[in-house]
């Protein structure tokens, strides 16, 4: 099977509010970062590309269509797009490449969820007869998965506060976070809580954005002479969105896709992971068994921004970059769908 | 290279204007069982699921794939989910194919759909933006003047899209999942139905339909001990363009052109009229089927109006080469599933399981679907014939 490299990354500024920007002057400074790191001019010059995004985001049909107006798609390109965030877009490029019918692929997420409620609007993505009509809103239900997760024992308030203290720190160092700093956990465990038992503090705060990345075959990787990560293993698995009928405390489709992934067949120095919520981050490192050799959320993670559709895609992006630069050898990046994590996907990115 | 693949199960739903005997979970589930049942094969068999649809606003639902992962045998399983607008039908297919032919998969099972009935597709099509000017016209308000367009430039005669419009739904009534049921109907009461957008009559306009329609696609070795004849893929190809940009030919757009010269060259086809022997093309308004016989390279530019005059796309008329043999978009458009449909039906007929509306000894077929303003495209070619 073919090896696929990823060659560039970019991401915008998580920003809580990105003003009058439309989606197109969210996307183009992404798609030019990426160019510019690989030598390239355009879309014209990969074989494929696939973006990831939500209509409802935009509050419109066909979110991706005014995203096709930044690629310089004349002459026509091949292009597709999955509802979904980007880092699915990434898999789905995979496929083309590993087919035969591409040797390079243009990925990209974008949101601008600041155009509506977030919570509320996300409240329409559970099931339409049933649970879309009572407007449980995402944060609510992950304030459920907490208090389940504490009522068991397996983690504490301020195992959740520890969480955020260690990804604002971290984010100290990442230029595009929207959250940094130094605080402690007796300060963020002061604040009044938002959804019981979560503060706001625990939950990612939402930004608009874009990312970009462009993929390729090794031998093309080679061909461009840039440095690159392999993405040595990738897969995803989805739960039941019955949340009765799951264990909310695990994360069974997580640790799936990173078996399928051969996420144990070498060490892991970095994991980056798409947990939205403090405690999910907690969920996610017993669901996968990481431990004091991982790093976990080296970039700050989605604590410190959350660009909805293109957080995963981040994911692989930040340790793709820490690969590039010869930080580390081997990683893992993650990305997650739907309520209390039901969607889970797993890459195995390890150095050239 | 890519490992083989093929169609190895169909499955459909009825197609109707409201199916309120059945949630969107339901009616997903009825196609994918179908699907299943005609390849002979149960959920534990599926390696994953690729679900497409049209616009989430269509049915109010976000990302509708989640809830529905349940109803589709999905648990523990990849799941993914493709939204290219109108073209999404076709797109998902190939999206799906890929997973077999990338060699990453064994089995897959894909479904498509849109249940109209539960919201407005003309008002989700129509949300005002802050960033556009507000087109508050729906797809046919859209594609009016484009038709008009080409009226002016072949000098077709003001009786083409009723030609179509007569053809497809005699077509439609030899199949029994068609949505409109109008085996009687005459080109005066086309004439003579309400003029929606200028020149598109109501009855030169797609229906609003709900339905979905799944497949089966699995790789070489299983497809040749698959119970049913398979339908071997030959080529896929998918192209967009931006909705507007200088110099555009709106009528005939690149995209199209350019994805039909590839998947023709995957597929070995030098001239379409003479090798397909029948196409299942997005038609939702009736001027499309002349304007898609020349993008197509069936017709040469100015004279696919000629071919539908003559008779050359309908079965009835047993014409050489039948277009949209099971009724077309013009029967039946429950949008997300729309392009599937065709995708579906081509395969349907290389398989020679296409019932009432069957092309006799087909072995080549197309399958086509378009979206946006014209410019996304998904096109397959599928063969009796292994390659």
């Amino acid at each position: 099977m073919k090896e696929i490299a990823i060659v560039a990354f970019s991401q915008s500024d998580c920003l809580a509010r990105a003003g009058a920007a439309n989606e197109v002057e969210l996307i183009m400074p992404q798609l030019r970062a990426v160019f510019d790191q690989v030598g390239l001019n355009n879309a014209q010059d990969v074989d494929f590309v696939c973006s990831g995004s939500c209509d409802y985001l935009q509050g419109a049909a066909f979110a991706f269509v005014a995203g096709v107006d930044a690629l310089g798609a004349v002459p026509p390109i091949k292009e597709s797009h999955v509802e979904m965030d980007a880092a699915w877009a990434l898999y789905e490029s995979i496929l083309k490449i590993r087919m035969g019918q591409a040797e390079s692929a243009l990925i990209y997420g974008f949101a601008k969820a600041s155009s509506g409620e977030l919570p509320i609007v996300l409240s329409q993505q559970l099931d339409p007869y049933y649970l879309a009509p009572l407007w449980v809103d995402n944060v609510s239900l992950a304030a459920m998965q907490a208090r389940q997760l504490l009522e068991r024992g397996l983690a504490s308030e301020r195992a959740m506060a520890e969480v955020v203290v260690r990804a604002r720190r971290h984010a100290l160092a990442n230029p595009h976070a929207q959250l940094s700093g130094d605080v402690s956990v007796e300060e963020l465990l002061a604040a009044e809580t938002f959804v019981a038992p979560l503060r706001e503090s625990d939950c990612a705060p939402v930004a608009d954005g874009a990312a970009a990345m462009i993929i390729c075959t090794v031998e093309k990787a080679r061909a461009w002479g840039v440095p690159y990560a392999r993405i040595t293993g990738i897969d995803h698995r989805i739960e039941t969105h019955n949340l009765g009928m799951r264990d909310l405390t695990d994360s069974v489709s997580t640790r799936q896709a990173a078996e399928a992934a051969g996420m144990k067949r070498g060490p892991v120095q970095v994991a980056e992971l798409y947990a939205p919520f403090s405690h999910q981050e907690i969920i996610l490192c017993r669901a996968l068994g990481l431990g004091d050799e991982t790093v976990i959320n080296p970039s700050g993670g989605v604590m410190a921004g959350n660009l909805m559709m293109a957080s995963g895609l981040a994911r692989m992006g930040e340790v793709f970059r820490r690969i590039a630069s010869g930080e580390i050898g081997r990683g893992i990046a993650h990305a997650t769908s739907g309520p209390c994590l039901q969607h889970n996907l797993v890459a195995v990115l390890e150095s050239a | 290279m890519a490992t083989l693949a093929a169609v190895v199960g169909i499955g459909q739903t009825h197609y109707k204007t409201r199916r309120g005997d059945v949630s969107i979970a339901g009616l997903v589930r009825e196609a994918a069982v179908n699907a299943l049942d005609d390849a002979g094969l149960g959920w534990d068999d599926i390696d994953a699921v690729i679900v497409g649809k049209a616009p989430d606003m269509f049915e109010g639902v976000i990302m509708p794939e989640i809830y529905l992962t349940d109803a589709l045998g999905c648990n523990g399983k990849p799941m993914m989910r493709v939204h290219t607008a109108g073209s999404v039908g076709g797109s998902t297919a190939l999206v799906a194919a890929s997973h077999v032919q990338s060699g990453m998969f064994r089995r897959v099972l894909t479904v498509t759909f849109e249940k109209q009935s539960e919201s407005n597709a003309m008002w989700a099509l129509s949300t005002p933006q802050p960033f556009s000017v507000h087109l508050n016209a729906g797809a046919g308000g859209y594609f009016a003047p484009i038709i008009r367009e080409y009226m002016r430039r072949s000098g077709a005669p003001y009786d083409v899209g009723i030609k179509v419009a007569v053809k497809d739904r005699l077509h439609g009534a030899r199949n029994p999942l068609a949505h409109l049921q109008l085996p009687n109907i005459t080109m005066k009461e086309v004439e003579e139905s309400m003029m929606l957008w200028d020149p598109i009559r109501f009855l030169e306009a797609c229906p609003s339909s709900d339905g979905a329609c799944a497949m089966v696609i699995v790789a070489e070795d299983l497809a040749t001990r698959s119970p049913k004849p398979p339908a071997w893929i030959r080529g896929g190809a998918m192209r967009s363009e931006p909705t507007m940009y200088a110099g555009r030919e709106e009528v005939s757009p690149q995209a199209g052109r350019d994805c039909a010269a590839d998947v023709y060259r995957q597929a070995g086809i030098t001239n379409p009229r003479k090798d397909l022997d029948c196409a299942e093309i997005y038609v939702p308004f009736s001027w499309y089927e002349p304007m898609w016989l020349e993008n197509l390279g069936f017709a040469a530019e100015g004279e696919g109006w000629k071919l539908t005059m003559s008779g050359a796309t309908s079965l009835d008329e047993g014409g050489d080469i039948p277009w949209n043999c099971s009724g077309g978009v013009l029967s039946s458009n429950p949008i997300g599933a729309s392009g599937m449909i065709r995708f579906a039906e081509a395969a349907r007929q290389v398989r020679g399981d296409a019932g009432a509306h069957q092309v006799e000894g087909a072995r080549l077929a197309m399958g086509h679907a378009y979206g946006g303003g014209a410019q996304f495209f998904a096109m397959w070619v599928v063969g009796a014939d292994k390659p």
